[in-house]
């Protein structure tokens, strides 16, 4: 396949798709910063029925919606297959059916408009939403990654170059929050719901343990603060005691929003890093943002944020991460195939 | 008119081009590797070796289903982002009307049985007429093995199978069926995309295709959850 020849070309036009999990999303990037389109499909609906998302069905959603939003995406752009500099998408981490949409629609799309293909790995997605939002942002930074899938925490050294110094041991702090909102009966999707309800409720009512993880200090564990939510909820029920729903989720809130500024700030003071940023489903988490802002305020750190949309999973954060990999040289083979597990920096 | 034809229903992975009734290329492949990593290269092999300027596909044929339901997707979405790029229409052949299109001219019914587990095919029961024209006398469905069997011998005439549901249900067949039955040989048996693409043809002279937003695989079934909670909400119906 023959490659235009980009050596006086000043503006890259990349094309992102992301279907990792419940979200069918394309999206127009120039230069990796600027958001030309930013089209999201959600199946929310569908999935709140079942409780979460249920991966069989969340592929056949994403196959009836990725002709419409990736049109959508390019129209609102007002671009051509073919004026595309390349397409991204998303190959990992994620479910693997869901996933293989996306990839098998890129891969074709690609090959025949051809435009070359950069494989995104999602969570360095979730990190370049930053370099949307904050068009001066550069590495070195450290940033948090929180969402329903995963709980990262990384020194990105480099564009495209990354160091994990924590993670979750067990469940996702996203996850913790989707099983404690079934549990006090506020139902799926959690964060939202728990943040919302949380307003109202006290967050020094009741005390659930900060888990620290005793060989990795910046790693986190959530499955024990669940149960012990989980264990408060059955001890109150045998007493025949009413719980307050809004004091319970605003203290399981606190519980985990002081461990993740905790091991963030411990992170930030051992590297020195001049900026913070976080990213993911759960940064658009207010309680968690407020903390962040003043800890990073205290420190003298400079306090990086993507706004909601940019947070939850799209395709614009893939363009962003695709630009870097493009210009690093990153390309594709036909043969690309889902990578559910990918870590961080594999490439 | 020139079609792209493809088919990853199966474990057999298939492409083919085809110009009006020239087959001009088909490579099919039945080994153990996901259709992720083998399709794409198969269709460029194919486009490379026949020197396929793409934008001169006037259609693009699929395998809609039933069959696996990650292969339907990589093949549907492979369709999908073709068509979308080059603007032409998707036209979805059933994948069991597609394999007893491989056995055009066969006297007596022609059952295509792919193993859909749980002692489930997918099948059809098909015939061709004296125009060589695939009549479908049962059309494609999810059923059990026993249940096909029963259907046949009450026809009471001769049957040729094929499908990846054969090695699977040989026995069962010997030992039920009280018709006279054969196998398709081996380059008949499986998903060829040959012959998706030849019916293929046909539907869109009938006017039989979509656009590639509009295409979907057909699974013939729910899945796992739908079906559990529409037991669940009849169970609590009834209660």
């Amino acid at each position: 396949m023959k490659y235009r020849i980009m050596s006086d070309k000043k503006d890259f036009y990349i094309l992102g798709i992301e279907s990792s999990c419940d979200e069918t999303a394309a999206a127009v990037v120039k230069n990796g910063r600027e958001v030309l389109s930013n089209i999201i499909s959600s199946q929310i609906d569908i999935h709140t029925l079942y409780g979460g998302v249920v991966p069989e069905i969340a592929s056949r959603k994403h196959i009836e919606k990725i002709n419409q939003v990736v049109d959508e995406a390019l129209k609102e752009a007002g671009m051509k297959p073919e004026e595309l500099d390349a397409v991204g998408v998303t190959y990992g981490p994620g479910l693997v059916g869901p996933l293989l949409i996306g990839v098998s629609f890129a891969k074709a799309f690609s090959y025949t408009s051809k435009v070359p293909l950069v494989g995104v790995n999602h969570i360095e997605g979730h990190i370049s939403a930053n370099f949307i939002e904050n068009p001066d942002l550069e590495p070195p930074f450290l940033c948090l990654i929180v969402s329903g899938g995963h709980t990262h925490l990384v020194r990105v050294k480099d564009y495209g170059k990354y160091e994990i110094i924590g993670m979750t041991q067990d469940d996702a702090a996203g996850e913790a929050f989707d099983k404690v909102a079934r549990a006090i009966g506020l139902g799926y999707p959690g964060g939202p719901k728990i943040d919302k309800v949380s307003k109202e409720g006290n967050p020094d009512a009741i005390h659930f343990p900060r888990a620290h993880v005793g060989d990795s200090e910046y790693d986190f564990s959530f499955s024990g603060l669940k149960s012990a939510v989980l264990n408060y909820l059955n001890s109150m029920e045998m007493k025949h005691e009413d719980i307050v729903q809004a004091d319970v989720a605003a203290s399981f809130q606190k519980a985990v929003v002081d461990v993740l500024v905790q091991n963030a700030m411990k992170a930030v003071d051992r590297y020195g890093d001049k900026t913070f940023a976080i990213a993911g489903g759960v940064a658009s988490n207010s309680a968690l943002r407020e903390a962040m802002r003043k800890a990073c305020e205290e420190r003298n750190v400079r306090f990086c944020h993507p706004s909601p949309v940019l947070c939850t999973d799209n395709a614009a954060m893939i363009g962003a991460a695709a630009y870097y990999d493009f210009m690093a040289g990153s390309r594709a083979g036909l043969d690309l195939n889902a990578v559910p597990n990918l870590r961080l920096g594999e490439r | 008119m020139k079609i792209l034809a493809v088919d990853s229903s199966g474990l057999v992975a298939s492409v083919a081009i085809l110009e009006d009734d020239v087959l001009l290329s088909e490579y099919t492949v039945d080994y153990k590797k996901t259709h992720s990593q083998t399709l794409m290269p198969m269709i460029d092999e194919i486009v490379r070796m026949t020197e396929l300027d793409m934008g001169s596909l006037d259609a693009i044929a699929v395998a809609g289903g039933p069959g696996s339901f990650t292969g339907l997707r990589i093949g549907s979405s492979t369709v999908k982002g073709i068509a979308d790029v080059l603007h032409i229409p998707v036209i979805s052949v059933p994948t069991v009307d597609a394999l007893a299109y491989n056995l055009v001219g066969a006297a007596g019914l022609v059952v295509p049985i792919m193993d859909a587990r749980r002692s489930q095919v997918y099948t059809g029961i098909y015939e061709f007429n004296e125009k060589n024209e695939l009549e479908t006398i049962e059309p494609q469905c999810a059923l059990a093995i026993t249940d096909l069997l029963d259907k046949l011998n009450n026809i009471g005439r001769n049957v040729t199978f094929l499908g990846d549901g054969v090695p699977v249900f040989r026995e069962k067949i010997a030992e039920n069926l009280k018709v006279p039955f054969n196998f398709a040989p081996a380059h008949m048996s499986r998903q060829r995309a040959g012959a998706v693409g030849a019916l293929a043809e046909i539907y869109y002279k009938s006017g039989k295709y979509t656009d590639a937003s509009e295409h979907k695989p057909d699974y013939l079934r729910k899945s796992q959850a739908e079906r559990e909670r529409e037991e669940k909400m009849a169970g609590e119906k009834n209660a």
